[in-house]
């Protein structure tokens, strides 16, 4: 019978064949835990379970990002007692303070790869589906006992297939594709579901990762893009990679639902607050003047987000009064745009700079919001509070118009700064 | 007799315990009792008891995977969260934690700050002499609950729920 792609992935960690539906005990490929909620899952895997090692020290990669570099002492104790564990438990796959975000490091190095089941202690652990991996967030007691069994437990899940068709038009991009499913699946509409990406073979896997990462904001298990085409072509050849031959994407396999999106007529899309699938076309919106302009995180903290907001600023300066905030997702991409002058354009506009890591996106530190400050930012999340002040607005947008609403001090349009 | 709590719908565990406030931040992890719902319902911490219902609309507990959402909703003694739907993380944690999450629509027919009378066991709600049966969940679940949460099932049985072998 065919398979959607988490039926074949969950089959291949179960070792049997799976279907929609059932429960299954699955082996895991690869855990990912950060250091925010490491603490709490350490303290269940000896405390609670009474675990002296983690299954396997290979199998785990632990990554300092969520307040990197530590901002009290409260979390540079925390961060200080977790590289002592890492060492105890012979874990070698440390990415510490400036490296980058988890989902788009454990890429970049090549621990994730398609076929993989992979669990995090992180909800946009979904990220992972960017090279055609299951990868799904768990809390810390789930996650002590993948570290304790390297297994888990789940139910296999229906999935929601994506149908883009066409091809963006100039100042549009993987947000607004990801906003716009956003908005007719909305805020629970794959709950309990995968969601495949299709029609997005063109795509590169960072941009493959917006779309990933915004699976979860549908309430997605997972977000899986199948690992074909040429973006990903590309990503293969440098790290080396290969699909897994069971791996392919099936005519035939049953989806519960398939959302259409017709590339070219899409323009861009914003998220209003305070829900993600709150989204309007940015043609519809009200003139909103915004106070800081935010782009980062592991939705659009890429390389070619922040060359896509270079090529827009190229030559120009931020609008008097608006802070411009730029926080690479990973180190590797922070090299990449200073290597080819990308950095260089940022900077010359009034960006100011932060260190690799998820930043402001969880309100703890580098650019929190003041009440009634106004957000145009290029992360997943603008639920009340996560920023900051509950009483500070968040707005979702693309990198292109967090480009062009730096430049004008309101939620623009590409086209409209772009001579 | 337990008092409802009544929320809307797309809770997220950023309301139910903001990022500021995860343990990762406090000094002492027995603070975050402190924080349930503080910025959305900042009388919620001070005056919820021990046994109280959540009556939610659906997708309660979107967001993060933040496992410190429902723990802080277990350190205040909450006896149960109904909801028409839950966020998959959520659900998750909360079984984990031994916390009952039932699948059922109650926001219409309760209100904020009725005094109910809740039989966990059956599955049953008494509001003003009226009985409100909620759906049973699947036996697996329900064994969870009885062993105090997922860890205490695992070390009980060595195995996870409808693991066989």
């Amino acid at each position: 019978m065919a398979q959607t792609l988490a039926e074949q992935i969950l089959s291949h960690a179960a070792g049997r064949p799976v279907q929609a539906g059932e429960n299954v005990v699955v082996d895991i490929d690869l855990a990912m835990m950060h250091d925010s909620i490491s603490p709490s899952i350490i303290k269940i895997l000896h405390g609670e379970l009474g675990a002296e090692r983690v299954w396997d020290p290979e199998r785990i990669a632990v990554v300092v990002d969520h307040v990197a570099p530590a901002a009290t002492i409260q979390t540079a104790e925390h961060q200080f007692k977790l590289r002592r564990w890492v060492r105890e438990q012979g874990i070698t796959h440390l990415y510490d303070v400036g490296r980058g975000i988890s989902h788009p490091v454990l890429v970049e190095e090549g621990m994730a790869r398609p076929g993989m089941l992979i669990i995090g202690s992180d909800s946009h652990s979904t990220g992972y589906g960017a090279v055609g991996a299951f990868g799904t967030g768990m809390g810390s007691t789930d996650m002590a006992l993948a570290l304790a069994s390297g297994q888990t437990w789940l139910r296999v899940p229906e999935t929601v297939r994506v149908q883009a068709r066409g091809s963006f038009r100039p100042g549009v991009s993987a947000k607004d594709l990801g906003l716009s499913a956003a908005r007719k699946i909305t805020a629970d509409g794959a709950t309990y579901q995968s969601v495949e990406w299709h029609g997005v073979d063109f795509l590169p896997v960072s941009d493959r990762m917006t779309l990933a990462t915004l699976s979860i904001e549908v309430g997605g298990k997972a977000g899986i893009v199948p690992p074909t085409g040429a973006g990903w072509e590309a990503h293969a050849a440098r790290r080396g990679l290969t699909v897994p031959e069971w791996l392919r994407v099936e005519d035939g396999a049953q989806y519960s639902r398939t959302v259409e999106i017709d590339l070219d007529q899409l323009g861009p899309q914003i998220s209003v607050p305070h829900y993600v699938d709150n989204v309007v076309d940015l043609r519809d919106l009200d003139r909103i003047a915004v106070d800081v302009v935010y782009i980062g995180t592991c939705t659009n903290g890429h390389y070619n987000d922040m060359a896509a907001a270079a090529r827009i600023l190229k030559g120009r300066h931020v609008a008097s009064g608006v802070r411009l905030l730029v926080v690479p997702a990973s180190s590797e991409a922070l090299r990449q745009a200073s290597a080819d002058g990308t950095l260089e354009i940022l900077l010359a506009a009034g960006a100011a700079l932060g260190t690799p890591g998820c930043g402001a996106c969880i309100g703890r530190h580098m650019g929190v919001l003041a009440p009634d400050e106004v957000c145009l930012f290029t992360g997943n999340r603008n639920f009340r509070g996560r920023m900051g002040s509950p009483q500070a607005n968040i707005y979702l947008g693309s990198p292109e118009v967090a480009a062009a609403t730096a430049l004008t001090g309101y939620i623009t349009h590409p086209e409209d700064v772009v001579g | 007799m337990a008092r409802i709590w009544i929320f809307g719908a797309n809770v997220n565990t950023d309301q139910i315990v903001p990022g500021r406030y995860a343990p990762y931040m406090l000094k002492d992890d027995s603070e975050l009792r402190k924080y349930p719902f503080v910025e959305a319902r900042p009388e919620f911490a001070a005056t919820v008891q021990p046994g109280d219902l959540l009556v939610a609309g659906p997708n309660f507990g979107c967001g993060s995977s933040r496992e410190y959402a429902p723990l802080a909703l277990r350190m205040a003694g909450i006896g149960a969260i109904i909801a028409p739907l839950f966020a998959r993380i959520f659900y998750r944690n909360a079984l984990n934690l031994g916390i009952p999450c039932f699948e059922a629509d109650l926001t219409g027919a309760l209100h904020d700050g009725q005094q109910v009378e809740f039989d966990l066991t059956n599955g049953q709600l008494v509001a003003d002499g009226q009985t409100i049966q909620l759906p049973p969940p699947p036996t697996f679940l329900q064994e969870v609950w009885a062993a105090g949460g997922i860890v205490p099932y695992y070390k009980q049985h060595g195995r996870f729920p409808g693991q066989v072998g």
